[in-house]
């Protein structure tokens, strides 16, 4: 096997489009793990981790956080990402040990593209773009077209993830995910709400009940015809639970190992009635 | 004087916190475990194990796995030159699996090659051509005989009932349940690991391992390789936890016969994947139990059925049934009982020793029971502990008189005499809340419960089985040197032990001599037993040194040794000014003495259960106050208060770590550990879906340790390591039962089983 470890974004996209075999390698924590379980054998890998360009955070772009691929979610827990995109903060949290969350990132969690991705209910919910680069070309992708399936995204093989764009919203949001321990544990059920108050608009994404992540469209416009946002009250428990019952029904869980069906839909109820709850408290 | 002022600490003797000698090493990442080790020229050595929990073999093509480049040579069934079979109490397991494969996970061939890669490649060119059976799985199915034997010895493996006064009385009170223990796995961190090395003349080898029991392992690894065991010798490797999981045979007889095959040291580790499926687990068990009791909530008699699932092969199966059933009354007195117990075999994963052994299932259901009634007769959960509890003298429902020190009820009282955690104000840590890290909970989600638990646990071995350990102690120039075979599996007698002989030697250095087979067998780790078993071997060791010593000093002086004792590190006359340092009173000379200790006869139990058949027990008490979110059915405890009955404190700090140990293990058990099973084959082999407790699962500990000096044993002090883990799972459960206000008759406790 050989390991190229790229210095410039650019040496990474010639050696991408010149190795068809190649598997590109952030923090590992997803990769290490099939590679130690011989699911995976690659002949040549393409380490991303001392590329500078992609564990930036940038603001430049009004209204946007654009977060480089490879910032650690050790940094994404923290300044300035809290306060900006509270919800990936509290998501990135959830994310396995300190030493897991010292090298996983978004970009990994993207390229994997597990239905259990910790982070990737924020970008649902919150509509964020991402940047993918090939060595003679770009491209932007929202988050909705980039998920196809259960660890399967529109990502070629010769491109890279660079950043992922969230928009700043003037709003609450909000992460919860279930798990069967209180820390370091594989999501059973989890969700993410966004309340723009701006523009009067909740946005709701779940985890782990589908084989993408699940924006409950019904359920959030449910909720605009039933009750004006804008106004911005509080929100009685009735229709809270409403909201709850409708999101669980646009989930589709499965019986496994970790859980049952019945109680991941019954989990994704309680869940999102309670962040709408919080949303307008 | 001057030589004593350089004395900063106090000495490391009995009582004081001496510190671990491998405690920085292991802090630091320097410790060698038996993983570490290496050999000039080494081969790897890996195994080719079945993916059907039950299948009759029909052929092994090897083959294309010996032709691999970088393979020295592949071993199956046919190659084992003694006995084909192991096994702790019945030798029923073979080494590898010959016609049929009983689980999913046995051992059907091995490689040695240059890499574990190359080891890896050759085990996927073995071709196995499996005819698959429909698996036993169901325990009661093994005791109705509906099912063909899966094992020439049977599906039964034990039964055994036991029946104590009149049978057909009852009470005003009667209440029953049935309670389901799942599959709990031991978790050590350091996984299974060996490094045999062959002998230049092939004629014998020397194995390094990680193992709670040498000479055990010996005596089975010598009947497999038809070796003489004085052409093999064992060495303790290091251990990273045991737990249990290190009793029975697991790689050591496979690296042994790959070295002598391969003529070359072989070295063999399992990953975490064939750890789970490498060594036997807790018993998962279906316990019923019906306590009649009078009106005030005394116990009047109890029945119980008890069905542990041993799974493919023995392993220690009898003696956890028969901890098991005997422990059917708890800490409490019971003149009437009528028990029936099974240990049955299954296509299940094998299960045997796990800290508790037996214990930890019969309490979960018996505290279950005490709440029960004291619902019935609205008593308060301590009340009806109290009212019951046992007493030295006591007769057990075996027959056997409680002769250990019994204090239950201070067990009982000061623990409830510990402050209770603060209830939760307005403002939280989120993060200490239900969910954790997840962050599913606001404080107004939460409901907090409080349960207790209280159990009696049997130390050392039953059954007659004549349990020893032997040290040997060597005293020159001031100096000890100890050697014992008792496996350090992380418990600590590495510390104790140079305690032991500061404290009776009045030396300050002490030398702890390689653990290996050299020297005469100091019996399992395991069973809360080498505090009391290889202490007091040590202690007598060093005893018999002392005595030479006196003996010594006396001619030398003059004076009868009599009057000779150890004051700090000094000889002195007891009734006179004489006063020599150990140091200079044993220049020049070398005192060497052997000691066994053997703990008193049992016996084995008759047709209905009577006979002394326990050596000696121990107590504990725990609360424990718990939140709940009852929605989404997520638990966090919140505080673990005890007072355990340790007999007398040797080491406080080592004490308070198996308490606290031992209470995370328990915790595991009760909310989230388990090997989860579907039609034989194991679904969650991983620490990813294996799920611990993290630190945001671990509760505050409050522990109280009851010392009131144990008269049996060697240094006034009771095993401690089991009890912890016993009680504190009953509760929980109970604590969480209380939140909710909901029965809950299974363990672990899933989230579902709380909400939905």
């Amino acid at each position: 096997m050989s390991v190229i470890v790229a210095k410039e974004l650019t040496t990474a996209l010639t050696a991408l489009r010149e190795h068809g075999d190649a598997r590109l390698i952030q923090g590992g924590t997803d990769l290490m793990v099939e590679i130690n379980f011989n699911h995976v054998k690659p002949t040549t890998m393409i380490s991303l981790r001392d590329i500078k360009s992609l564990r930036m955070i940038r603001t430049d772009t009004p209204g946007i956080m654009s977060i480089g691929s490879g910032v650690p979610y050790s940094v994404i827990e923290g300044e300035p990402v809290l306060t900006a995109i509270p919800a990936l903060a509290q998501a990135a949290r959830t994310v396995g040990s300190p030493q897991i969350r010292a090298a996983g990132s978004l970009g990994g969690n993207l390229g994997t593209c597990s239905p259990a991705g910790d982070t990737l209910p924020v970008m649902f919910a919150l509509d964020a773009s991402i940047h993918l680069s090939a060595i003679d070309s770009s491209r932007v992708v929202s988050i909705h077209d980039f998920m196809t399936g259960v660890k399967r995204s529109v990502r070629q093989h010769d491109e890279i993830i660079t950043a992922i764009d969230f928009p700043i919203i003037n709003g609450w949001q909000g992460y919860s995910k279930v798990g069967v321990r209180n820390a370091m544990v594989i999501s059973v059920a989890s969700a993410c709400l966004v309340a723009d108050h701006e523009n009067a608009d909740v946005r709701i994404a779940l985890g782990s009940v589908g084989p993408t992540i699940i924006r409950c469209r019904a359920a959030e416009s449910w909720l605009k015809t039933t009750l004006d946002l804008s106004t911005r009250s509080t929100i009685s428990l009735d229709v809270a639970n409403e909201f709850g019952r409708r999101a669980a029904e646009e989930s589709s869980p499965i019986d496994d190992h970790r859980s049952t069906a019945q109680y991941r839909r019954h989990a994704i109820s309680v869940l999102a009635s309670r962040l709408l709850r919080k949303a307008y408290q | 004087m001057a030589k004593s002022s350089l004395v900063t600490k106090p000495r490391d003797i009995l009582g004081n916190s001496a510190l671990r000698p491998d405690g920085a090493h292991k802090v630091q990442g320097s410790f060698e475990f038996t993983s570490d080790l290496h050999a000039e020229n080494m081969l790897w050595g890996a195994t080719l194990r079945s993916p059907h929990p039950y299948a009759k073999i029909v052929s092994i093509d090897t083959s294309a796995a010996l032709a691999l480049s970088g393979v020295q040579c592949v071993i199956t069934a046919d190659d084992v030159p003694g006995k084909p079979t192991y096994g702790l109490i019945s030798s029923d397991q073979p080494v590898f699996a010959q016609d049929f494969v009983r689980y999913m996970g046995e051992p059907v061939a091995a490689v040695a090659a240059d890499h574990p890669e190359t080891c890896r490649r050759a085990l996927a060119l073995i071709t196995v051509v499996y005819e698959v059976l429909t698996p036993l799985t169901d325990p009661e199915d093994a005791i109705a005989g509906s099912f063909a034997p899966i094992h020439p010895d049977g599906n039964v493996i034990r039964h055994q009932r036991i029946i104590r006064g009149e049978q057909s009385i009852s009470g005003p009170i009667v209440v029953e349940g049935e309670y389901v223990i799942g599959m709990q796995d031991q978790a050590f961190l350091g996984l299974e690991a060996a490094l045999a090395i062959p002998d230049p003349d092939g004629l014998g080898l020397h194995l390094h391992v990680a193992t709670q029991w040498l000479h055990e392992d010996l005596t089975q690894i010598s009947a497999c390789l038809n070796l003489p065991a004085d052409k093999i010798r064992l060495t303790l490797g290091g251990v990273g936890g045991a737990f249990g999981a290190r009793e029975d045979i697991s790689l050591q007889v496979h690296c042994c016969l790959l070295a002598l095959k391969a003529g070359r040291p072989i070295k063999m580790q399992y990953s975490r994947e064939e750890s789970f499926f490498g060594h036997v687990h807790r018993h998962p068990a279906t316990i019923f139990m019906r306590h009649h009791a009078d009106s005030n909530g005394k116990i009047v008699k109890i029945d119980a059925r008890f069905v542990f699932d041993g799974g493919a092969y023995t392993s220690t199966s009898p003696a956890v049934l028969i901890n098991g059933i005997t422990h059917t009354q708890g800490p409490y007195k019971c003149d009437n009982a009528t028990v029936d117990g099974y240990a049955v075999r299954t296509n299940n994963p094998p299960c045997g020793a796990m800290r508790g052994f037996g214990v930890v299932q019969a309490c979960f259901a018996h505290e279950s029971q005490m709440d029960k009634i004291a619902a019935a007769v609205g008593k308060s959960p301590v009340e009806i502990r109290l009212i019951n509890a046992m007493v030295t003298g006591d007769p057990l429902i075996t027959g056997q008189i409680m002769e250990s020190v019994a204090p239950v009820a201070r067990c009982i009282t000061e623990t409830d005499a510990i402050p209770l955690p603060e209830l939760m104000g307005q403002t939280v840590n989120e993060l200490s809340l239900p969910g954790g890290s997840g962050l599913t909970a606001s404080r107004s989600n939460i409901v907090r419960g409080i349960g207790w638990g209280v159990s009696m646990k049997n130390l050392m071995y039953s059954e007659g089985f004549d349990d020893y350990a032997t040290a040997r102690c060597t005293l020159k120039d001031g100096i000890a040197s100890l050697k014992f075979a008792t496996s350090e599996v992380g418990q600590g007698f590495v510390t104790l032990a140079p305690q032991i002989a500061r404290s009776v030697l009045g030396v300050d250095e002490v030398i702890l001599e390689p653990i290996d087979t050299q020297i005469g067998s100091a019996g399992s780790t395991s069973a809360s037993r080498q505090t009391w078993m290889s202490g007091g071997a040590v202690d007598g060791a060093c005893r018999l040194v002392r005595e030479r010593l006196f003996h010594h000093v006396g001619l030398m002086h003059s004076i009868d040794p009599i009057r000779l004792v150890i004051d700090g590190t000094d000889v002195i006359d007891q009734l006179g000014t004489f006063r020599v340092s150990v140091a200079d009173a044993s220049e020049g000379i070398e005192i060497s003495e052997t000691f066994e200790h053997h703990h008193r006869a049992t016996e084995e139990l008759d047709e209905n259960g009577q006979g002394n058949c326990h050596t000696a027990f121990a107590f504990v008490a725990h609360r424990a106050v718990v939140d709940v979110d009852p929605e989404l059915g997520l638990v966090k405890v919140v505080q673990i208060a005890t007072a355990q009955d340790v007999g007398r404190v040797l080491n406080p700090l080592s004490a308070i770590g198996q308490v606290e140990g031992g209470i995370a293990q328990g915790l595991g058990l009760a909310v989230m550990e388990e090997i989860v099973m579907k039609d034989g084959k194991v679904r969650n082999p991983s620490f990813t879906d294996y799920l611990l407790p993290t630190a945001l699962d671990a509760p505050d500990v409050v522990a109280v340790m009851i010392e009131e000096h144990e008269p049996q044993a060697p240094l006034g002090a009771k095993g401690i390591g089991e009890p912890p883990c016993i009680s504190v799972t009953p509760a929980i459960v109970a604590a969480i039962r209380n939140a909710i206000g909901k029965n809950i008759e299974r363990i672990p406790v899933r989230p579902q089983d709380i909400c939905l």
